[in-house]
């Protein structure tokens, strides 16, 4: 199956619980769908400049510039959204503000209200991503697909969930026609929702209330990514202590009684935290959505290591 | 933990701390997913238990075992007394979740009267700032930790932080707050209420007049009206909210204030508990350390990780698989270890305590009484030396 048919979603939103690697999934992804050729657009929403550190770049700035390449020669951009410059390009898009638009940042009304209404702030966000993907040149989409490092978890229901949040202040006008269009746009095919987790209890949770809350706003969950999976190391047997102490001394190493239970105690420790991560993987697997499981990069995360997780997001059935 | 250049950090004396009838608030803060409410519980109970402290913990948002563990089953902002703890050394443990928009609910109707405060609870505006504005969560566990204090109830008050976007959310939430209120933008709003003038903009200068057609135009006169009654009707309290967060502010930099930051050994957390120290001493807040949790320990320590993989290679069976998971443990540890002297390094002088990684998440009283003991048992290696 070529890889658009296992990713169809234009506009791949990707969250998680804070600690998870979303960041990390997100730029794997974006380099996932840039090979062979593709383009794809990173983008971030909270000005934590997150894809700047992980691609050790210097901070981004609002504009759409490249920041890798891809197998195959693809080419990955990124974007830093900011809400004030998202706003005044809004602004003047729609409105041909010039002057006006500058006498607004003077006024602070930006910061007043991206403060008294955040609802408002998520829909210059959203917008923004939603002009960039469906953005075209010469009758061809500029982006292949567009990657959105989303806010975590707790937080990506209200995001998306844009026309609650400004119907409520704005009844009419241009805000509700823009908030309007970017919700059917979040609720199309054209895009799908993942969710990144690791096999910990408070993740798994967060993923099952994330799925739950996205379900109820008629929002598509994709695929559910387990980041930092160990491969076992234990088969199922145990071994005794008196096993142990032979192996240790067939090698030739330490086996004084000290060495022996040390070694029976940190087995032990594993046994337990793998029948947690079984449990939580079932937890997962009853949710019903695609599973996709990323290994664990020892040394943290370079370039090397996003190409590695890129190979691992390309070849997922 | 040891520096690359062989300078260990202080141990962090947690039990110090905890013991000081001097010290009223510990604020556990750090980045998200390093274990700050486990470890703000486990303080909590330890407090009580083995200090003899009548003690309440400020949830945020717990996971459902704990909060379960804790007695907590639902958020309602009243302290509860936690069942099962130990009184004997004279102690209570009591704890409470957050709950942000009754919070600010309170602090309206604490400075308002009740027909106001109908009005402002009823506008749109106040209805999306008080759930979703950025830092209302934040703010609001500064103004509960400011009425639990003024109170006076506790001995000790344990703070677990809200998971912000920034780590350094919950110490701007008030300024920002105060900004906002002396924003030339909020005051331009309220000169025709406050006038009595019946349009939002007719007071005009030749820029804002062009700016008020922008806003008409933009968002509409429906807004416009809910946003100028908004703010009209919380002029009232402007004045009583500043000086409750800067009194909560002042607080904080108080020496009955300890600041704990929590991390874990993994590069993303230990960077941020760099910005949390370097932010703390910049605001002169009272750090006293930094709490490394879900450090792993080998327990074989004579066994290198190479003897034993190699000896791995040799042998099949259960005993070869558990060769390997020394190995791979021994190595956890060093990564851990070499992630963790960058703190030490760039921060040698705040002591630190490592608490062990538990295998499975702590949902009962039992395992926040086993890390509250790990939190102590930092003090041991210094015993006679």
């Amino acid at each position: 199956m070529v890889l658009r048919d296992r990713w169809p979603a234009r506009l791949h939103v990707v969250t998680g619980k804070g600690g998870t690697g979303k960041t990390t999934v997100a730029a794997a992804l974006a380099i996932a769908l840039a090979s062979d050729g593709q383009r794809t657009l990173l983008v971030e929403v909270e000005g934590r400049q997150g894809i700047a550190q992980l691609f050790g770049t210097p901070p981004l700035p609002y504009a759409e510039i490249p920041v890798a390449s891809a197998p195959g020669g693809g080419e990955v951009r990124a974007l830093a959204v900011d809400p004030e410059e998202a706003l005044l390009e809004y602004l003047d898009m729609f409105y041909k503000l010039g002057r006006a638009g500058k006498a607004l940042k003077r006024f602070g009304a930006i910061d007043f209200a991206t403060t008294i209404a955040p609802g408002m702030r998520d829909v210059l966000l959203t917008g923004k991503v939603k002009e960039a993907t469906t953005r075209a040149e010469a009758g061809h989409r500029v982006y292949d697909a567009v990657i959105l490092d989303a806010p975590p978890t707790g937080r990506i229901g209200r995001f998306l969930n844009v026309t609650a949040e400004t119907a409520r202040l704005a009844r009419l006008g241009p805000i509700k026609t823009q908030s309007e269009g970017v919700a059917a746009f979040l609720r199309s095919p054209m895009t799908a929702v993942h969710i990144v987790t690791l096999l910990e209890e408070m993740p798994v949770q967060e993923t099952a209330d994330a799925v739950a809350d996205l379900t109820t706003l008629e929002i598509s969950v994709g695929r559910i990514i387990v980041n930092s999976v160990q491969p076992p190391l234990l088969g199922t047997g145990k071994a005794t202590r008196t096993e142990l102490r032979k192996a240790l001394v067939a090698a030739g190493l330490p086996a004084d009684p000290g060495t022996v239970a040390g070694l029976h105690t940190e087995a032990k420790a594993y046994l337990t935290r793998r029948e947690v991560e079984e449990t939580l993987r079932d937890e997962l697997a009853a949710l019903h959505h695609d599973l996709v499981e990323l290994p664990f990069i020892p040394g943290g995360i370079d370039r090397a290591a996003l190409l590695d997780l890129a190979d691992a997001l390309r070849s997922t059935q | 933990m040891v520096a690359a250049d062989g300078r260990a950090s202080p141990w962090l004396d947690v039990d110090a701390i905890l013991a000081d009838p001097e010290v009223r608030i510990v604020v556990c803060c750090g980045a998200g997913g390093v274990g700050k409410t486990t470890t703000a519980a486990a303080l909590g109970l330890r407090a009580a238990e083995q200090h003899g402290r009548r003690t309440v913990v400020l949830t945020i948002d717990p996971a459902r075992r704990l909060a379960q563990a804790l007695g907590l089953t639902e958020l309602d902002n009243t302290p509860r007394q936690v069942k099962g703890t130990n009184g004997a050394a004279g102690g209570e443990l009591h704890a409470m979740m957050l709950d942000m928009k009754r919070t600010f609910d309170d602090v309206v109707l604490a400075h308002t009267d009740p027909k106001r405060a109908e009005e402002i609870f009823a506008n749109p505006f106040y209805q999306a700032m008080s759930t979703t504005f950025a830092g209302t969560q934040e703010y609001m566990a500064m103004e509960k930790l400011g009425q639990l204090h003024a109170r006076d109830e506790w001995d000790l008050i344990v703070v677990d932080t809200p998971p912000s976007r920034s780590a350094l959310d919950f110490l701007d939430a008030p300024a920002r707050l105060g900004r906002f209120l002396d924003g030339r933008m909020l005051r331009l709003l309220l000169a025709p209420a406050r006038a009595g003038g019946r349009s939002v903009f007719n007071l005009v200068t030749a820029s804002f007049g062009m700016f008020a057609r922008v806003v008409q135009r933009v968002i509409g006169g429906q807004l416009l009206a809910d946003l100028s009654g908004f703010v009209a009707a919380l002029d009232s309290m402007f004045g009583g909210f500043r000086e409750r967060a800067e009194q909560t502010y002042r607080i904080l930099q108080a020496p009955e204030t300890a600041f704990l930051v929590v991390a874990a050994p993994e590069p993303d957390a230990i960077r941020e508990a760099g910005y949390f120290a370097r932010r703390l001493a910049a605001d002169r807040m009272p750090l006293q350390g930094l709490v490394l949790n879900r450090v792993h320990r080998v327990a074989a320590e004579a066994l290198s990780a190479e003897d034993s993989l190699a000896a791995a290679a040799a042998l099949d069976g259960p005993a070869a698989d558990v060769l390997r998971i020394h190995a791979a443990l021994a190595a956890q540890v060093a990564r851990e270890t070499a992630v963790a002297a960058r703190f030490t390094e760039e921060y040698p002088g705040v002591p630190v305590v490592p608490v062990a990684a538990q295998p499975a998440d702590v949902h009962d009283l039992d395992g926040l009484r086993e890390i509250g003991a790990s939190l102590s048992a930092g003090q041991l290696p210094r015993r006679g030396g």
